[in-house]
């Protein structure tokens, strides 16, 4: 309708993305304690569901909302059951 | 107009993400990562859903809503989870001298030490 081209500008969100994405994942293969990992965790599917947002605005298919939502369901239950892991498992 | 507004949410979300990313390696202890990870990251994401909900052929307004109320009321819960964790696993913490908090935990552990008793009992009987 006004001559932006979404596909264009979903294409240079989602490669900005690629740099939260390299730090999420530096840290998680580096982090020095368990829960450092969990955090890095965290912060990927939060990337990956801004992905999956940006995929839809590209394609113009509805249905990666959709997957945005139940990756942020999954997200919750997999940081709460990480979170009770670590709680149970002590120091260390 | 809407679509240079969703642009322009979609461009705060991206980088509300860049700047937690960047928290996330850059501070000190395991606790300020889980701030800035879960705070302006779920913010970040949260504007990024807005702005592809704003372009309205693209999204139904119902799944985009419904995502954006689940992170609302999911994130308060996962940071506090993560952070009980972290503390509790024994991380080290920049900048801590005195923990008021150090010495129940040690009771708590010569108490019932984590290694030779059912952990469940120890988790219900914390909260």
């Amino acid at each position: 309708m006004s001559g932006i081209d979404m596909g264009l500008v979903a294409g240079v969100l989602a490669a900005t993305l690629c740099a939260p994405l390299a730090l999420a994942a530096w840290r998680m293969l580096r982090g020095p304690a368990v829960a450092d990992r969990f955090v890095a965790f965290d912060m990927l599917t939060a990337v990956a569901v801004a992905f999956s947002a940006l995929t839809a605005v590209a394609t113009g298919r509805s249905g990666f909302l959709d997957v945005a939502l139940v990756l942020s369901l999954v997200n919750f239950v997999a940081t709460a059951a990480f979170a009770l892991f670590l709680e149970r498992k002590g120091r260390g | 107009m809407t679509t240079l507004a969703a642009i322009l949410l979609m461009t705060l979300g991206v980088g509300f993400l860049l700047v937690a990313a960047i928290g996330l390696v850059r501070l000190p202890d395991a606790l300020q990562r889980m701030h800035s990870a879960t705070k302006a990251g779920t913010l970040g994401t949260a504007l990024v859903i807005l702005g592809a909900m704003l372009l309205g052929e693209v999204a139904r307004p119902s799944t985009g809503l419904l995502t954006i109320l689940f992170l609302l009321v999911t994130l308060p819960f996962g940071a506090q989870l993560l952070g009980r964790a972290a503390y509790l696993s024994g991380t080290p913490l920049a900048d801590i001298d005195d923990d008021p908090l150090a010495p129940e935990v040690a009771a708590d552990r010569t108490v019932d030490p984590v290694t030779s008793s059912p952990p469940a009992a120890r988790t219900d009987s914390a909260r």
